[in-house]
């Protein structure tokens, strides 16, 4: 039995054995175990048992599905870079970043059929479709994109040694490959909308002022905010997990001129997300918020919503990994690199966290008053679900598919 | 944000704060009427149900200056909705006359977006299955839907009354878009003992809060971000007028009648 699963590798590599693989799933799946408990106590008892309140309508699950799905991003903007603008390279990386986007769309689908309240009605987003909201545009985008990624994944899985001796799907994954560039196109062109749809969910909602945007057309700027940071984050968090790989397994996937260039695009995204998101702010501060009656100083409260939020997500995980990232000589060093990534990766997900959360934190009343919110062990179990579904899948590809072109070379001799 | 749909008949409610005594009776009607479930933890102010709720306001000085009202907040019932644009299934919108902002129990899917959106903390989730003590089933309103868990409810200005005051005019064949000042009001109203309340048609000049909203020391809530509410305040205390809506230092316009009727 052990001898045949070596047969599944791919050709040329090593792995590690059965058993250590085995138990390696086995403590991952412990998680996947306790977030299902909690998902079917959630599913029988209603989201009354999470942490969300009254105030807080989104909370965890909603800044989970944001940050998973802009730093899933990697997929669909390396996808336009690889086939669309054709930066060869970035053949070595491709598969990862599909994969990446694979879990983040499917895992983010997940948590979203556990957050609404009538899960059996998710369907009525197609069947009575609102053609004003932006969360319309999100369901549809999101769906489609995640079939687009599927599409994707697939001759990944065919092209697994045993599979691909079967010739139909030898053939349909010879095939698929050949169209893939118009799976990029159609995938860049569907993220792309529905990162700026989820943007946009915040920016119109003119009521609240921390998070409405002034805007182009019916785009508020949170629209074209969110592309921007998402395709800045996900490029570094394909970097990241790369890195990880490599780290745990002790071989080489990619060089580090690839993932060098990975981290390069993001920085240069994440200036020029930087410099408009500069310019929002400051905006936003001295005109938007006056108008509405507020000041800056009232957005922010305490030590849950403080001003380091802003301070932590524009400087330290935006202005200092944009350095790091976009200097050659700082980009060389390793531990840089993958901070300027870690960085840069957070500075996103704080960004989704304060539009999701303080948005709801700040008392629009004038006799309301702040509240806090604190995700409760409903929310975190099954998110950690997620990440851990995500640790299965990755673990899954990386063992039985041919997912790094340049593994074999790069490990020749270990 | 999307323009104030216009409609002949705008029902709408004044509500005097100086007259608000605060005793929660328009919190009990409304309870009742609209068959709002007792909550198992009623304590747990973040997870009740309260179509209608009263807010405890002071002037924020020390005794001897020291104010307080009281500001009963049922849904604004918005010109220009921030729920409606947002709702993914349209569960929830601004289209019939009368202005109401209805809400379709069964369509919507709880996504709470609406929530989100609402500055003013109408729009409640049902994080619960209502469960009503027994005997109480015989004294539910039988034409107000009971709402499962998981989705967003809200105040509809008792809607139902209204459907009722249509028919009688029908059947007294009387014409069912020109009610009379007290043929429909909502629970709240009826149930208000000192009078804060007045509930008509702001486009009526036969009704009592065509003149009452534009009075001098009428006032809107968040009037500056456009919502148009269709729930007017009255004070003659400047302090409550302010506190009605953001007012940064250098505001000069103090409530009053320089309000845009939208």
């Amino acid at each position: 039995m052990l001898t045949a699963e070596k047969n599944w590798y791919p050709e040329g590599v090593k792995r590690c054995s059965l058993s250590q693989f085995l138990v390696w799933l086995g403590c991952i799946s412990l998680f996947v175990l306790f977030g299902l408990l909690a998902a079917l106590v959630i599913l029988f008892n209603g989201i009354g048992v999470t942490g969300l309140d009254n105030y807080y309508g989104f909370g965890l699950w909603i800044t989970f599905d944001l940050a998973v799905i802009a730093l899933g991003a990697g997929a669909f903007f390396t996808g336009l870079l690889r086939y669309i603008i054709k930066i060869d390279d970035l053949k070595n990386i491709i598969n990862l970043s599909v994969i990446k986007g694979f879990c983040c769309y499917s895992g983010a689908m997940l948590i979203l059929t556990l957050d609404i309240g009538q899960p059996l009605r998710a369907w009525f987003g197609y069947w009575h479709p609102n053609v004003h909201s932006m969360l319309t545009e999100v369901i549809f985008c999101i769906t489609c994109y995640l079939t687009v990624l599927i599409i994707e994944y697939i001759p990944l899985i065919f092209e697994q040694k045993q599979l691909n001796k079967i010739p139909f799907l030898h053939h349909m994954a010879h095939n698929l490959h050949l169209v893939m560039p118009l799976f990029a196109g159609l995938g860049a062109f569907l993220s792309t909308f529905h990162q700026g749809s989820l943007g946009g969910m915040y920016g119109v909602m003119f009521a609240r002022p921390f998070a409405f945007r002034e805007g182009f057309f019916i785009w508020p700027w949170t629209f074209f905010l969110f592309v921007l940071s998402a395709i800045a984050s996900g490029p570094c968090m394909t970097v990241l997990i790369c890195g990880f790989m490599e780290k745990i397994t002790g071989r080489k996937f990619t060089t580090y001129r690839i993932k060098s260039l990975m981290a390069k695009i993001g920085g240069a995204m994440l200036v020029i997300y930087l410099l408009f998101k500069l310019l929002d702010t400051w905006f936003w501060a001295t005109d938007t918020l006056p108008r509405m009656g507020f000041t800056f100083d009232q957005m922010y409260h305490g030590l849950a919503y403080g001003k380091w939020l802003i301070f932590s997500e524009l400087g330290l995980c935006g202005v200092l990994p944009a350095i790091l990232l976009m200097v050659p000589a700082f980009r060389m060093k390793p531990s840089l690199m993958y901070t300027g990534c870690i960085l840069n990766a957070l500075g996103v997900v704080i960004n989704r966290y304060v539009f999701t959360v303080q948005t709801l934190a700040i008392p629009v009343l004038p006799f309301d008053k702040w509240t806090v919110y604190y995700p409760n062990w409903a929310e975190w179990l099954t998110s950690l679900m997620i990440v851990a579904y995500a640790f299965i899948v990755f673990s899954l590809s990386y063992r039985y598919l041919p997912i790094f072109p340049q593994e074999v070379p790069l490990n020749r001799g270990k | 944000m999307s323009a104030v749909k216009e409609f002949t008949i705008r029902w709408g409610m004044v509500i005097d704060i100086d007259k608000c005594t605060g005793c929660g009776a328009c919190m009990v009607a409304c309870q009742t009427e609209n068959n709002i479930a007792p909550q198992p933890e009623a304590s747990n102010k973040l997870r009740s149900l309260n179509w209608m709720l009263i807010y405890e306001l002071n002037n924020k000085k020390s005794y001897p200056d020291h104010d307080m009202a009281y500001l009963p907040r049922p849904c604004q019932q918005c010109g220009n909705p921030p729920c409606v644009s947002v709702c993914p299934v349209i569960a929830t919108d601004k289209n019939e006359e009368g202005g109401i902002v209805s809400q379709i129990y069964p369509r919507c899917i709880g996504c709470r977006y609406c929530v989100a959106a609402c500055p003013y903390h109408v729009r409640y989730f049902g994080w619960f299955d209502p469960v009503f003590p027994e005997g109480m089933t015989k004294v539910l309103t039988p034409h107000t839907s009971v709402r499962p868990r998981g989705v967003v409810e809200k105040c509809t200005f008792c809607h139902h009354r209204w459907n009722y005051a249509k028919e009688k005019a029908i059947f007294d064949g009387k014409n069912p878009k020109d009610l009379p000042e007290d043929a429909y009001i909502p629970a709240c109203v009826e149930g208000c003992p000192s009078g804060a309340m007045t509930f008509g048609d702001l486009n009526n000049p036969k009704h009592k809060v065509y003149e009452l909203s534009r009075s001098k020391n009428a006032f809107r809530l968040l009037e500056k971000l456009h919502t148009q509410t269709q729930v007017y305040y009255m004070s003659r205390r400047e302090w409550v007028r302010k506190q009605g809506d953001n007012y940064l230092a250098n505001d000069k316009v103090i409530g009053g009648a320089n309000h845009a009727h939208g």
